[in-house]
């Protein structure tokens, strides 16, 4: 697996998940993958829309524009119902594909 | 989207700014992350098209304009709600500016462009005397073209037409005692309705039959309008009875509703044939071969034009003129009768003594509503232009990110549409009112109103949408333009600060605002001008005062009284009017000053060398007219009981009448003949007993015109309806109500009316006030306008320099010093825009020259004035700027963005 396809698979995962505390907006969202990864995860700016637009048409999470007083609107995203079914079973594969990695690189074997 | 994503990189440009970068490093940076752009367009473009189904194009939007221009549509209306204040001014503006025009035009369309709703009015010719300079006799109605004789010489002749009517106009009194209920009627002859191709709405209509000499009671059609208003829309009108002049008629059908007459500006109420002229006037119009009173039109036959009818009835001229000379005319009148020759003009809009009034007057307007357009298209196009400036960066990100011109320009368009789209909607509701408005101003209160049919028609849709569309592209395209020419690097290389130092957009706006202001010029010159020519006509001395004189107009005729008994009647009745207490002064008079009416023969000197022949006015006034009027009388005497039938002739005249007929400094005892006129009167010597001051006849507007007065003893055709001017300090409802009383005791079956002699005057002049008020109201709107648009400019003007007033505060500026810097600066922009306002104004009120009154067209206490004006204006326009400027604090001003 290439890092791109990695990181594609997963991007998915670390929207939703951080999602899942409360709804947020895209820049907020890029900000906190790269500070919770430790640098690791960077989002382009072109992906992490892309992405969520992706994600919105499919029905996992819902946009929408909140205006405040003497500032401009921004778009937050939050998770919805199916989106959070489809989070669970993500996260739930991830685990398990973690899982068998590590017992496939790290232990002993012969 | 797009907003999303160019608040991201903002974010991430403020962060790294915060963090310490430079701006240029920052900038740097937020571009090179960027990078893939090309990436983001097709990804996006990858997204549309899945949900299009379509190909992708990269770089492009969607293929679905439609759809985009729904978005775009949404997106203006946003923006536009945000900037509300801007929003409701220019909206406004834009909306009173096509109101007008519109309003204005829709006059117009249905007082000369608008043809008659009767069928194919194409194919209808007038006929009457082509070129007429000359005329003799007995003229009566608005249309006095043709006698009767010559309207059947003319209908048993003619080959041109499939059909041909005649018609002449009246006034009805519905009461039959008491006061009087005035209708407006028309006498028309048998094929009248069959020829327009009108149906009636109940009944039917007259047909040849019921046209014929000694008709009893050939039965009346009442208008639409008449049967809704006065009869209630009685179901069963068809044999209802109605009272014309004391004599009896049947209903026998109604008009079709939206058919009014064959005059634009005039609805008729009561029609009835021709032949009841024998009945309803004593003086039979049908046998008076010198009374003219009737109009012609006909229905060319198929294949006929109406240059082809012309030369045929010119070629009929002498057969039918010889037929028809009246008996009463003296030889020279013979003579110029027979030069007489008959042509056809086309009658599609029929015949409007309304059209010939206003025309002129309504044709200004429109001009000077468009000028109004013009400058509320300025200021929208100095809104969308200011707001083009501030969205440059979010411009800049989209041809980033992406985005085509023609894209950006399709959203920058969608707005002015909007704009245009609002605009047009409100102007046209604007302009239902203004035209209900102009409508109701022209009707004399009491009297049968003036109507014209206002229901807009496609030719007003059509221009009103022409108009928004072209202002929509005129003034939507230019920012649009601008703003699509957007470099983007140089954008999101701009320094922090909101706006950007490019030349481009502000020497626009000022150059928008200084047109603004010398279109505005104009129009202010035209208000005044017009105001002060009312005030010059309202004010000038008409040798008589208005003030406290009520006109009482009597019907005698269903008293019966034969001729020889009229004119002690009518004496005995002025008595009782003088008697009645509250009245200090009453007389008769045949013509009442300013009521349009008139009367005059060729006049000269008698005795001495032959003196030329020159025209005169007459009236025939009782004693003491001139004590009633306030006329002073100059030399000689005013009318006495001497002065009686049998007695020889006497004439007061004025003095414009005593210097033409050169009659020396005292004309009192000299003599001057008048002409046999056209009826039967032979030539007559007057012996001048008195001088008047010159007074006004027909019109306020006229020069003084030679007056004749004659005594109303020696009337040698008294008719049976007198009128009386009453002066009385009494309030005219209290005066009537005892007048009425006095009348009633002579004899109950005299019907009356009444109607002040200020009130005449001032409606003879409604055409001047009529324009005096509607230019004076675009007048202002366009000062307003202008001041809005002049604040605009020099409060962005503030706002861009506010670094640089800063630094000039720093350096030791006092705030006056700055508040005077931006006073100057607006003040050059007045001055360039008087400039120019100056020129254009000079070469179009020449045009106007016609409808002033006592004011040259280039007076210039009128554009001294006008510059006052609009100096003040501009003045308050950039008060409130200029404060602000003063008040700059240099520390802010130089840390702010």
């Amino acid at each position: 697996m290439g890092e791109r396809e990695l990181k594609k698979g997963s991007a998915e995962l670390l929207i939703l998940s951080l999602l899942e505390v409360r709804p947020r907006h895209g820049y907020e969202l890029s900000k906190l993958v790269e500070s919770l990864s430790g640098g690791v995860v960077r989002f382009h700016v072109a992906s992490l829309y892309t992405l969520l637009y992706r994600m919105e048409k499919r029905g996992w999470v819902q946009g929408r524009w909140v205006e405040k007083a003497r500032q401009r609107r921004r778009r937050y995203y939050r998770l919805t119902a199916p989106g959070r079914k489809v989070l669970a079973k993500q996260r739930s594969s991830w685990l398990a594909f973690v899982a068998a990695v590590k017992r496939v690189t790290g232990g002993q074997h012969g | 989207m797009v907003e999303e994503l160019v608040q991201h990189l903002e974010d991430r440009h403020s962060e790294l700014v915060a963090g310490g970068m430079s701006v240029e490093q920052a900038d740097a940076a937020v571009l090179a992350e960027l990078g893939d752009s090309d990436g983001l367009g097709r990804e996006i473009g990858r997204l549309h098209a899945a949900a299009a189904g379509e190909r992708v194009i990269p770089g492009s939007s969607s293929g679905r304009p439609l759809y985009d221009l729904w978005g775009d549509l949404r997106y203006a209306v946003r923006a536009l709600a945000k900037n509300r204040a801007f929003t409701v001014v220019t909206l406004l503006s834009l909306a009173l500016g096509i109101g007008a025009t519109t309003a204005i035009f829709q006059l117009l369309d249905a007082l000369s462009l608008r043809a008659l709703p009767v069928e194919k009015a194409d194919q209808l010719a007038l006929v009457k005397i082509r070129d007429r300079n000359w005329g003799s006799g007995w003229f009566s109605g608005w249309h006095p073209h043709l006698s009767n004789a010559l309207w059947e010489q003319l209908r048993d002749r003619q080959e041109a037409f499939s059909g041909v009517f005649a018609w002449g106009d009246n006034t009805f009194n519905l009461n039959a005692s008491g006061e009087s209920h005035y209708v407006h009627g028309l006498l028309v002859s048998g094929d009248f309705f069959r020829v327009l191709g009108v149906r009636p709405a109940q009944g039917r209509f007259f047909t040849l039959a019921d046209d014929r000499r000694g008709c009893v009671n050939p039965g009346a059609v009442v208008s639409h309008g008449f049967w809704q208003r006065e009869l209630g829309g009685d179901p069963a009108v068809v044999g209802r009875k109605l009272t014309l002049d004391g004599h009896t008629v049947d209903i026998i059908g109604v008009s079709e509703a939206g058919f009014f007459g064959p005059e634009i500006g005039r609805f008729f109420d009561v029609a009835v044939p021709l032949c009841m002229e024998a009945t309803l006037s004593e003086r039979n119009r049908l046998e008076i071969r010198h009374a003219w009173w009737l109009s012609v039109i006909g229905r060319l036959k198929p294949g006929w034009t109406i240059e082809r009818a012309s030369a045929h009835v010119d070629a009929l001229s002498k057969t039918m003129l010889e037929a028809t000379v009246p008996p009463s005319y003296p030889p020279p009148n013979v003579e110029r009768y027979m030069q007489y020759r008959f042509a056809a003009y086309p009658a599609a809009t029929g015949l409007s003594e309304l059209r010939e009034d206003y025309s002129t007057p309504l044709y200004f307007l429109l001009g000077i509503a468009a000028v109004l357009l013009l400058i509320a298209c300025a200021n929208l196009a100095n809104l969308l232009l200011a707001r083009a400036s501030v969205r440059e960066r979010e411009i800049a990100v989209r041809l980033a990110l992406g985005a085509t011109r023609g894209r950006l320009l399709r959203q920058l368009l969608a707005e002015s549409l909007l704009f245009a789209a609002l605009g047009a909607a409100l102007g046209l509701l604007l302009a239902r009112l203004l035209g209900e408005f102009v409508i109701a101003f022209l009707s004399q209160p009491g009297r049968p109103a003036r109507f014209i049919d206002l229901d807009p028609d496609w030719r007003v849709l059509a221009f009103t949408i022409g108009l928004a569309g072209l202002t929509c592209l005129l003034f939507g395209l230019v920012p649009a333009l601008r703003a699509s020419n957007t470099e983007v690097g140089l954008v999101l290389k701009a320094t922090g600060r909101g706006t950007t130092e490019r030349g481009g957009g502000f020497p626009l706006r000022r150059l928008l605002v200084v047109v603004q202001v010398a279109l505005s010029f104009v129009l202010l010159v035209g208000a005044l001008l017009f105001s002060r020519s009312l005030f010059k006509l309202v004010t000038v001395d008409a040798g008589f005062e208005q003030a406290g004189v009520l006109v009482v107009d009597l019907d005698l005729t269903a008293l019966d009284l034969p001729k020889p008994r009229r004119v002690a009647y009518k004496e005995q009745l002025l008595e009782r009017l003088r008697a009645t207490p509250g009245v200090e002064h009453a007389a008769s008079a045949t013509i009442i000053p300013i009521s349009g009416n008139g009367w005059n023969d060729d006049v000269w000197l008698d005795g001495g060398a032959a003196k030329p022949h020159f025209n005169a006015f007459f009236n025939r006034v009782s004693a003491g007219y001139f004590a009633t009027m306030r006329t002073p009388l100059l030399a000689g005497r005013d009318f006495q009981s001497g002065d009686a039938e049998g007695a020889p002739n006497v004439a007061i005249i004025n003095q414009t009448l005593a210097r033409k007929l050169g009659a020396g400094p005292n004309p009192v005892g000299q003599r001057f003949r008048r002409e046999a006129d056209g009826s039967g009167r032979g030539e007559q010597v007057f012996e001048i007993i008195g001088l008047v001051r010159d007074t006004k006849y027909r019109e306020m507007r006229e020069e003084f015109s030679p007056i004749a007065f004659v005594p109303s003893t020696q009337d040698d055709a008294p008719d049976a309806f007198p009128e009386y001017v009453v002066r009385s300090r009494l309030p005219p409802a209290d005066l009537t109500g005892v007048l009425k009383n006095a009348v009633a005791e002579a004899s109950p079956a005299i019907r009356l009316d009444f109607q002040s002699l200020a009130e005449k005057v001032r409606f003879s002049l409604l055409p001047e006030r009529m324009m005096a008020l509607l230019a004076a109201f675009f007048g202002l709107l366009a000062a307003l306008l202008a001041s809005i648009g002049l604040y605009g400019v020099i409060a962005y003007s503030v706002a861009r320099r506010t670094q640089e007033i800063g630094i000039r505060m720093a350096l030791g500026a006092d705030p006056g010093q700055v508040a005077r810097m931006i006073v100057a600066e607006a003040g050059g922009l007045l001055a360039v825009g008087l400039a120019i306002g100056i020129v254009l104004a000079l070469a179009v009120t020449r045009a106007a020259a016609a409808l002033l009154y006592g004011l040259k067209p280039h007076d210039p206490l009128t554009f001294g004035l006008a510059v006052g004006l609009l100096g003040l204006v501009a003045l308050l326009a950039s008060v409130l700027p200029a404060r602000r400027a003063s008040r700059v604090d240099p520390m802010v001003a130089l840390r702010t963005e």
